[in-house]
């Protein structure tokens, strides 16, 4: 099977943040072996203690959250994006593993798919 | 060679003319393509509604007559389209909305059908962002 990267890049208030990930539980769903990239503005989805309900929106949380029992464990985020924002891998509301653009390079050899979304 | 073609961007995009001129080129360089697929504002280009000044391209009927010309199976995703407003007969009866604004040649399904075409074709190549 196929495995497939899935590259995140757009901000938590985006309705594109939610397809994304919505992505890459259908694809866990089916079975793919399934990695997630957090790059650019998709970094900010990770931001420990936002509140979604003040946009009148639904957090996304709870779809990080369902990421590990969806048996998605290659969770990642872009350490330069991450450094752009002021933002540290402690800040994070789950456990991601930092990537530097050397390691991006060689998961875009690694997966046999990418989709940036 | 197999291709899947995915399309994010809306009608307004450059890239919707990009996708439909690249699936003309793969038709006819004798290649198949197994599935489009219109995801989040892509799934603009399957309503019957748009009007285009008279001198302009029509981008919706433009890949409404690739699709129906060459019988392709075009899926909008159902997900994104609902929350769009892109509605066929049933999703308006569904929820009870005053019309549907999309139907053949375009099928609302789910993104198991994306991936689905990612673990099938030879290629998927997408378009827009």
């Amino acid at each position: 099977m196929k495995s497939l990267l899935i590259i995140t890049r757009r901000p938590p208030a985006h309705m594109g943040a939610r397809e994304a990930l919505d992505l890459v539980l259908a694809a866990a769903a089916f079975g793919v072996p399934t990695g997630l990239l957090f790059m650019d503005d998709g970094v900010l989805q990770l931001r420990k203690g936002q509140d979604a309900a003040l946009l009148q929106q639904k957090s996304l949380t709870a779809n990080l959250g369902a990421l590990d029992m969806y048996g998605i464990e290659d969770v990642m985020v872009c350490r330069h994006s991450l450094a752009e924002r002021g933002l540290h891998v402690n800040q994070c509301a789950v456990a991601v593993d930092c990537v530097d653009n050397a390691q991006i390079a060689a998961l875009l050899d690694h997966y046999s798919e990418v989709v940036s979304l | 060679m197999n291709f899947a073609i995915v399309l994010l961007a809306g009608p307004q995009d450059p890239a919707a003319r990009s996708a439909l001129n690249f699936a003309r080129a793969v038709l006819a360089s004798g290649h198949h393509i197994s599935r489009l697929f219109f995801y989040r504002d892509a799934v603009h280009l399957a309503t019957t509604l748009g009007v285009q000044p008279q001198d302009e391209a029509d981008i919706h009927a433009d890949w409404r007559a690739f699709i129906s010309d060459n019988q392709l199976d075009a899926v909008v995703c159902i997900a994104a389209a609902l929350r769009r407003g892109v509605l066929n007969a049933d999703e308006a009866t569904r929820w009870q909305r005053p019309t549907a604004n999309t139907g053949t040649p375009w099928e609302l399904s789910g993104l198991g059908q994306w991936v689905d075409s990612l673990q099938t074709a030879d290629r998927t190549v997408t378009f827009g962002t």
